[in-house]
């Protein structure tokens, strides 16, 4: 059955210097700012147009530090489509990668056939969706009304489906205040908001006038604990985390918000080292994965932060993307970054001495808890180089920002450097 | 008979020769079995679909019988059924991987339990068993926790597709003449009051109308003691016995290249780790006594123990996302085999109690039925001509799947175009399936035949594509067939 060079005869071959897998914000910054060096520039998303989540997140707060403006989302995935096409790459939809044929080579499906994309440098920008019911382990019954943001967004702005009158939202993040938000359009009220933690964990700039505007009882330390109906969603029981005591509460919708995963099935399937924080591919501060001209960047590797981080990613990565083919892209081996607990995740999760620095000279945290006050602590080999009191709060569902200069002080030949609040 | 008559309006039949209850895997077998002969049959279902009840959730082993209760019918027909639907499987294109089992000893008593297994399995006809050691069990199941003793190989337990496996007999059926009435629940039975005309006809009251046969045949799973007593019979009580399962990210496949199985205690089978013809990893079942037969929720309890179990078993299992969890309720009952008894003077015929093994089973199951119906007077002359058995959509991962064939997506490109992304179901499968002979009625039915939503993201990125296009494809069916019809679920089984 096989050609020559081991390709099924009736599978084309495309051979662009760098194939960008996921047409979200941060891959189409990346096709875009590649192409405008002249390079050939492959990007393959899936989904029948470009764009990623903004698509279908059809409310304002896009753009702000990547294009210096707010717009909705879909304007924002449209107008990033179009310059990654204007600066010359080729951008294909409807072309699902399924898999690897190579070290830097895709088996992509697609309507005009089978194609095997051999690139000479490929970055992954898959993005990251929310943990659905199931992953979460909330048992009862299994009926129709339960689902994730994106699925809601999706039946509302893009396909103008009604949901039901009554939802519960599981989680008060960011993300949560935009699915209530949608849900109000869609006319449902949101009966409850349940979170485990003591407080509502998005801004309180957001949440305060977003419960007063959208007047979302919320409900901190509880959590759902089963979910009642046969053929359509009834009730949800609630238990208060401090006294155990439980409650029904009706409810015909259950959304269940953040609780964010990488979409890492490539990177998993490449064998890549994955970050056992954020499960996604561990990453430089050069966005490279450990496998050479493999790059990743966006809510693949930190799950999840706003579309303008994840396209400045994009923009960052680009410089490296080119030094690598180039063959100028520093070598060496990386020093282990690590975050202590309250925080599950760091980004990037290693830093290569001479490789500049992350995105935005920023590095990226996702905590478990609420801390007012950010007293940040860097150690290395039992060292403290650097402590600093940020002057932003640390909140679970958003993620926590700490400048890269305070890893200046790092020796280059040490052993892993840690990152804890003090 | 078209699609709409299937599910909607008055029965399209008013008399039928035998009257099947149940369209469960087994009343789905014996359904086609019938139908190879001059008869006409109806397989009757209270739900809007087949495989809807306790056949759509189980573990999908297609067993070897190794460790049945010698003698017993249950012992003989799982052996047989084993064989049959094998062949049956590769026939139709039923996906079924040759997995094999390695059964673990986690104790002492356990590694000495299992020469007496290895000899039971003997007796059961199956003479592959083989014990191993502790360094053998891990060349074979690398990720299994620290501590296992030793164990026993099963080479020929396998795992199939439930739901495929069920459609693929309902749909012979079809083709052979067969009428399959959803939405058809029996509610009331007159039994013959003669031996002669009319008089020696069952009456069905169904929620769909009368419907009057010759001979019944009971296949109502947990509702198999109900109808039994409609026939004015307490022979055995059902009780259904619940069973939680969770099914794991498809990236944990490669930890679990077999099927790896517990050492039977005296409490039931034990929670097994396997692989599934889909490509996931299983864990499971819970075995808990239940009274509600409609019940198929799954519960705080049964999720702690199968986190408890896996933890102990394969911990790193337990690192993987749960893709799905789901509770099947077997038909037990207060005895230790299947329920068969066919009584001649009613002309009826019972298949109740087939608790956990039904799926190997129902072919076997079938083909005994047929043989009792016939010892009772049954006339059975084989059909002269037959249609060749359906050929059925792949939907497993042993042989390559539409969005991988280069040759099928140059026919038609509606099968390079991926709807549900994580599962990977393309257009053109979806399509298939609302134009398929037995085209599915509601989201439940188009994820058994398709797999579409059964993913990782449980709907999050294509849950509103795949939804939008089973209403639309209900509704064109409903419109070729002249009737407005609703699309709502109607039966309910008990
Ligand atoms: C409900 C909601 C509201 C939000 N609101 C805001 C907001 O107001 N402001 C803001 O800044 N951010 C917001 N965000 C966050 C923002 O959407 C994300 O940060 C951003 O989309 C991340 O971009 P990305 O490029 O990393 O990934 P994504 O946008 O997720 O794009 C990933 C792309 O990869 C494609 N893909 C994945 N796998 C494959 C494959 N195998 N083959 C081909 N293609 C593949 C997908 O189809 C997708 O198009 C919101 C997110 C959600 C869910
Ligand atoms: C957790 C679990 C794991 C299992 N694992 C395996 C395995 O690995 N291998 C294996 O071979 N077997 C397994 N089994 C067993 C197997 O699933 C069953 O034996 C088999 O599905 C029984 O099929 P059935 O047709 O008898 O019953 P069902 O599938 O329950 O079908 C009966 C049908 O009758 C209908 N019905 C009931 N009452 C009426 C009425 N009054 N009118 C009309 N219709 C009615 C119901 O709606 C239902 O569709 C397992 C079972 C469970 C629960």
């Amino acid at each position: 059955m096989s050609g020559t060079n081991g390709v099924a005869p009736d599978v084309t071959t495309e051979s662009p210097d760098v194939a960008v897998v996921g047409a979200g914000p941060s891959g189409l910054t990346a096709a875009r700012e590649l192409a405008a060096s002249g390079l050939d520039v492959l990007v393959l998303d899936r989904e029948w147009e470009a764009g990623g989540i903004p698509r279908h997140s059809d409310h304002t707060g896009y753009g702000l530090r990547d294009l210096h403006r707010v717009m909705n989302g879909p304007a924002y995935a449209r107008l990033l489509a179009e310059r990654a096409v204007e600066a010359g790459a080729r951008v294909r939809t409807s072309a699902m990668v399924t898999g690897w044929a190579g070290e830097r080579s895709l088996d992509v499906t697609t309507p005009e056939g089978r194609i095997r994309v051999d690139a000479r440098a490929v970055v992954l920008a898959t993005g990251a969706r929310e943990r659905p019911r199931t992953a979460r382990l909330v048992p009862g019954d299994r009926p129709p009304g339960v689902m994730n943001t994106g699925q809601l967004q999706n039946l509302v702005h893009l396909h103008h489906r009604e949901v039901g009158t009554r939802a519960v939202i599981v989680g008060a993040e960011l993300v949560s205040w935009s699915a209530a938000l949608t849900l109000r359009e869609a006319g449902c009220r949101t009966v409850l908001m349940t979170t485990e933690h003591p407080h509502a964990e998005s801004y309180a700039a957001f949440s305060v006038p977003g419960r007063a505007v959208l007047r979302v009882p919320v409900a901190t330390r509880t959590r759902v604990t089963r979910i009642i109906g046969h053929h359509a969603v009834e009730a949800v029981e609630v238990e208060d985390l401090a006294t155990g005591a439980r409650r029904t509460v009706p409810c015909d919708t259950v959304i269940f918000t953040g609780d964010w995963i990488p979409d890492h099935e490539l990177a998993r399937a490449a064998g890549l080292d994955l970050d056992p924080g954020s499960k996604g591919p561990l990453v430089d501060n050069a966005l490279r994965t450990s496998r050479p001209g493999v790059f990743a960047v966006g809510n693949l590797v930190h799950p999840v932060d706003t579309a303008d981080i994840a396209a400045l990613d994009g923009h960052h990565v680009a410089r490296h993307v080119r030094d690598y083919l180039t063959g100028v892209l520093p070598q060496g081996p990386g020093i282990p970054l690590r975050a202590e607990a309250p925080f599950t995740w760091v980004s990037p999760g290693l830093v290569r001495p001479g490789a500049g620095t992350p995105p935005r000279e920023r590095i990226l945290l996702w905590s478990a808890e609420q801390r007012l006050v950010a007293r940040i602590e860097v150690t290395q080999d039992g060292r403290r180089i650097a402590r600093r009191t940020l002057p932003w709060p640390v909140s679970p569902g958003r993620v926590f920002r700490v400048p890269s200069s305070l890893l200046s002080g790092a020796d280059p030949h040490g052993g892993p450097i840690t990152i804890s609040l003090a | 008979m078209n699609t709409r008559q299937m599910r909607y309006g008055p029965l399209p039949v008013e008399r039928v020769d035998v009257a099947v209850i149940g369209g469960g895997v087994v009343g789905a077998a014996v359904a086609r079995a019938l139908s190879g002969h001059d008869l006409t049959v109806a397989l009757v279902e209270a739900r809007c679909d087949v495989g809807d009840g306790t056949s759509k959730a189980n573990t999908a082993i297609l067993h070897t019988g190794f460790d049945a209760k010698p003698g017993t019918l249950e012992s003989r027909l799982v052996r047989r059924g084993c064989e049959l639907l094998g062949d049956y499987a590769a026939t139709t294109g039923i996906p079924v991987e040759r997995t094999g089992a390695v059964l673990v000893a986690w104790t002492d008593e356990e590694l000495a339990a299992l020469p007496g297994l290895a000899a039971k399995a003997v007796k059961n006809g199956y003479d592959r068993c083989e014990i191993i050691g502790a360094e053998e069990v891990y060349q074979q199941v690398p990720a299994l926790a620290p501590g296992a003793l030793g164990g026993l190989t099963v080479p020929d337990e396998s795992i199939i597709c439930p739901w495929t496996t069920t459609l693929a007999f309902a749909t012979e059926a079809l083709s052979r003449g067969a009428y399959l009435l959803f939405n058809t629940r029996v509610e009331g039975v007159e039994p013959p009051s003669g031996t002669a005309g009319d008089a020696a006809d069952t009456v069905l009251r169904t929620s769909r109308g009368t419907l009057r046969a010759g001979w019944v045949v009971n296949a109502a799973g947990l509702g198999s003691d109900v109808i039994d007593g409609l026939f004015g019979h307490t022979r055995f009580t059902v009780t259904p016995r619940r069973g939680e399962l969770f099914v794991f990210d498809k990236l944990a496949r490669p930890m679990v290249n077999k099927i790896v199985l517990p050492v039977p205690s005296s409490r039931g089978k034990g929670v097994l780790v396997s692989p599934t013809i889909y490509g996931n990893v299983m864990l499971g079942p819970t075995a808990e006594d239940r009274d509600d037969r409609t019940d198929t929720s799954t519960s705080e309890h049964g999720f702690a123990f199968l986190l408890e179990k896996g933890r102990k078993l394969m911990p790193a299992l337990l690192d993987e996302e749960v893709t799905s969890s789901y509770a099947g309720l077997r038909a037990a009952t207060e005895h230790g085999d299947y329920q068969v008894f066919l009584d001649a003077g009613q002309r009826y015929l019972v298949l109740g109690g087939i608790r956990s093994t039904g799926l190997t089973s129902a072919m076997a199951v079938a083909e005994h039925a047929l043989g009792l119906l016939g010892e009772a007077g049954l006339r059975l002359d084989a059909k002269a001509t037959l249609p060749d058995p359906p050929r059925m959509p792949n939907i497993g991962e042993a042989f390559p799947r539409p969005y991988q064939r280069a040759d099928l997506i140059a026919e038609d490109p509606a099968y390079g175009t991926a709807v549900c992304f994580c599962e990977r179901v393309t257009e053109g499968e979806i399509r298939d399936a609302l134009a398929s002979p037995i085209p599915p009625a509601d989201i439940d039915g188009l994820r058994r035949r398709t797999r579409a939503l059964m993913g990782r993201c449980q709907g999050f990125f294509c849950g509103v594509e795949v939804e939008g296009r089973l209403c639309a494809g209900v509704a064109r069916a409903n419109r070729e067939h002249g009737e407005h019809g609703d699309t709502e679920k109607t039966g309910e089984a008990q």
